[in-house]
């Protein structure tokens, strides 16, 4: 268990800034995700930390000390890579052993942990195979027990689950909290899927061109994004963004206009220096059919059933496109009229620079 | 013989042009699998049958030499006798031996190096470092040689073994480079990645990741460069002079016979066919790895 920090860190690939002064603590024993686009820099980022990348300017620390100059295997990190990785002419068993061995580790140690580690994962019938001869699955388990023989103090997993049949991947990201639970390290986990962002994380760190835009609980993410990236990063389908204007004070909030003789009282407050020029509305809060506090109609364009639930995408006046959520049996069809309601509490607002003003939570 | 091989064949083309269009599919398969096989027979048969008319004439002696029947009709071993008695013939297979095992060990042990630096680490100057490899392949070996010689005589190498390995690099160092190198370039970086991570040095890495996995590479190449240095000639007759130096190519090219008018036909095809078949051994042998190696897929995990 330890403190991972970043300190102003800086990572430029020829002229390509990557990576751009990011300063980040992770708690020692937290789960933190990183998350963001492709090509946000949050692989890189990883492995910085894990020492196979340089830093071009600022600082890494874990457990206290600054690392920035160590190779991976002084830094107590171990890393469970996309593709696995295994070594393909080794059993599992020397696969997970060959860290241990190269730390001069006596053979009575080695085999404890080895078997240790194939236990927690429920590997041990497998430990006299070669990797050619496992499923993905059991692939992914191997690699993540050659990083718990290591027993380090902090894991770095790079997309561990995106080579996995969706099935699978939901089984292994409970078993990947379950680790965490046991083990009690400090977990730093890259991901380009949300749900496992959401799912696993104590915190999550959000990625954008190499700016580190948020680092807060999932649930704080959602609620109270720092900025229109966030915002829209996070949340599936994303979500709506409708340009609008304020059109005065309202009691506890401001009152914004979104289309014609559409008019919304939220209750954000706003100073009178504020220029607001967006409001963010998510999908799952919009009421179809009408009701909440305000209205717009539109043209239905599509109507997306997964059975449980539909998603409704409208056409509204000025070109402009909305996405709603609706109950899985709901009367649309695509070139009909469909009016939405919109719970004042829903609205997300967002000044000149995309930032989003603080508000109250909404359920 | 050819005359009717060319008959068979213009009657085997007639009858397909026939009835091909008509033909069942069924049939039309089936003729294309003989058709086939017959094309491979030919080809054995060109490849095959200057070495067996080698073996035949090693067992004959005389003017039996000069006889085109298939068989001879009383084979003797006179032939491999005369040639281990008459010269250190011996002696000239155990140098061949020699020279083509340590051409091997020194060419892999280069080539692996050097494919790793030119596959796995990125410096200025890479790519015209593998082009100036890949150029130095295409110099004519009679381009070399005077050169070589210097080299050879400044080392003091000269009617030595060792210049003999020294001048086979020449030429299994390009391709035992280019070939590992493309080899190492497949492999998954990450593989080297999770290596380091678990505290793996570059002697490591090289040793206890790579070479294993290079393994199939190495077993073809290593195999290519043997049988270079095994069928060498124009340097091995360059830089050596007395007969207990001489690999075997070049014994075999001076086996003279009882007269300056005598041409020792007999002895000659003997040397040839006791050297050659240690080399189809080997092959033989070799060839199952190579294909069991890449077929296991040993590459991608």
């Amino acid at each position: 268990m330890a403190e991972v920090r970043l300190e102003k860190v800086w990572k430029a690939f020829g002229g390509n800034m990557v990576i751009r002064g990011v300063d980040l603590t992770v708690d020692p024993g937290a789960f933190v995700v990183f998350v963001g686009p492709s090509g946000c820099g949050k692989s890189t980022l990883l492995r910085l930390i894990a020492g196979l990348e340089e830093v071009s300017r600022g600082n890494v620390w874990i457990g206290g000390r600054d690392v920035t100059e160590l190779p991976p295997y002084e830094r107590g990190i171990a890393m469970v890579f996309q593709s696995y990785a295994l070594y393909p002419h080794m059993t599992v068993y020397d696969n997970m052993a060959f860290g241990l061995r190269l730390a001069r580790e006596g053979r009575a140690a080695v085999d404890a942990r080895v078997r240790e580690a194939a236990r927690i994962l429920q590997i041990e019938p497998l430990l006299e195979r070669k990797p050619r001869q496992l499923s993905g699955g059991q692939r992914q388990r191997v690699a993540i027990g050659r990083a718990i023989t290591r027993n380090p103090e902090v894991f770095l997993f790079d997309e561990p689950l995106s080579n996995l049949d969706a099935a699978l991947r939901v089984q292994m990201r409970i078993e990947i909290a379950r680790l965490h639970r046991q083990l009690g390290a400090t977990m730093i986990y890259v991901t380009h899927d949300q749900v496992e962002a959401m799912t696993l994380a104590d915190r999550i760190a959000v990625l954008d061109a190499g700016v580190l835009r948020q680092f807060a609980a999932p649930l704080e993410l959602y609620h109270h994004p720092a900025d229109r990236f966030v915002a829209t990063f996070i949340g599936s389908p994303r979500m709506n963004l409708l340009p609008c204007r304020a059109v005065g004070e309202a009691e506890g909030g401001v009152m914004v206009e979104i289309a014609e003789g559409t008019v919304l009282a939220t209750p954000t407050r706003a100073e009178e220096s504020a220029e607001i020029l967006e409001i963010g509305l998510r999908p799952e809060h919009l009421l179809c059919g009408g009701g909440g506090d305000a209205g717009i109609a539109g043209e239905i364009l599509a109507v997306e059933r997964l059975g449980g639930e539909s998603f409704v995408h409208l056409s509204l006046v000025g070109d402009r496109t909305l996405v709603a959520k609706a109950p899985g049996g709901i009367e649309a069809r695509p070139g009909t009229v469909m009016r939405i309601g919109i719970p004042a509490g829903a609205a997300y607002l967002f000044d000149r620079d995309g930032r989003c003003l603080p508000r109250p939570a909404f359920d | 013989m050819g005359a009717w091989l060319w008959l068979f064949l213009a009657g085997l083309v007639a009858a397909l042009l026939a009835g091909w269009g008509r033909a069942p599919w069924r049939w039309r398969r089936r003729i294309g699998r003989i058709g086939f096989a017959c094309l491979l027979l030919l080809l054995i048969l060109y490849t095959v049958f200057p070495f067996y008319w080698a073996v035949v004439s090693s067992l004959r002696t005389g003017s039996a030499l000069f006889s085109t029947e298939l068989w001879p009709r009383d084979p003797a071993w006179d032939n491999y006798v005369a040639i281990f008695r008459e010269q250190p013939f011996a002696t000239n297979i155990l140098n061949s031996v020699l020279v083509a095992v340590a051409t091997v060990a020194v060419s892999l042990l280069l080539a692996v190096a050097a494919a790793y630096a030119l596959g796995r680490v990125s410096f200025r100057g890479r790519l015209p470092l593998l082009f100036t490899v890949l150029s130095v392949s295409m110099f004519p070996q009679i381009a070399v040689l005077s050169g070589m010689f210097e080299l050879v005589r400044a080392f003091g190498l000269y009617n030595r073994l060792g210049s003999l390995v020294l001048s086979y690099l020449v030429f299994t160092l390009p391709f035992s480079v280019w070939v590992l190198t493309s080899f190492m370039r497949e492999l998954p970086k990450e593989l080297e990645e999770a290596a380091i991570v678990d505290g793996a040095r570059p002697v490591t890495l090289v040793l206890r990741i790579f070479l294993p996995l290079l393994a199939p590479a190495m077993v073809t190449t290593g195999l290519l460069a043997f049988i270079a240095a095994w069928n060498e000639f124009l340097f091995a007759l360059t830089f050596t002079l007395s007969a207990e130096q001489r690999t075997v190519p070049v014994a075999i090219a001076l086996i003279s016979g009882a007269s300056a008018y005598e041409l020792p036909w007999g002895n000659i095809m003997a040397a040839s066919v006791v050297v050659t078949l240690p080399l189809i051994l080997l092959v033989l042998v070799f060839q199952r790895r190579i294909v069991a190696g890449l077929t296991a897929g040993a590459v991608k995990g």
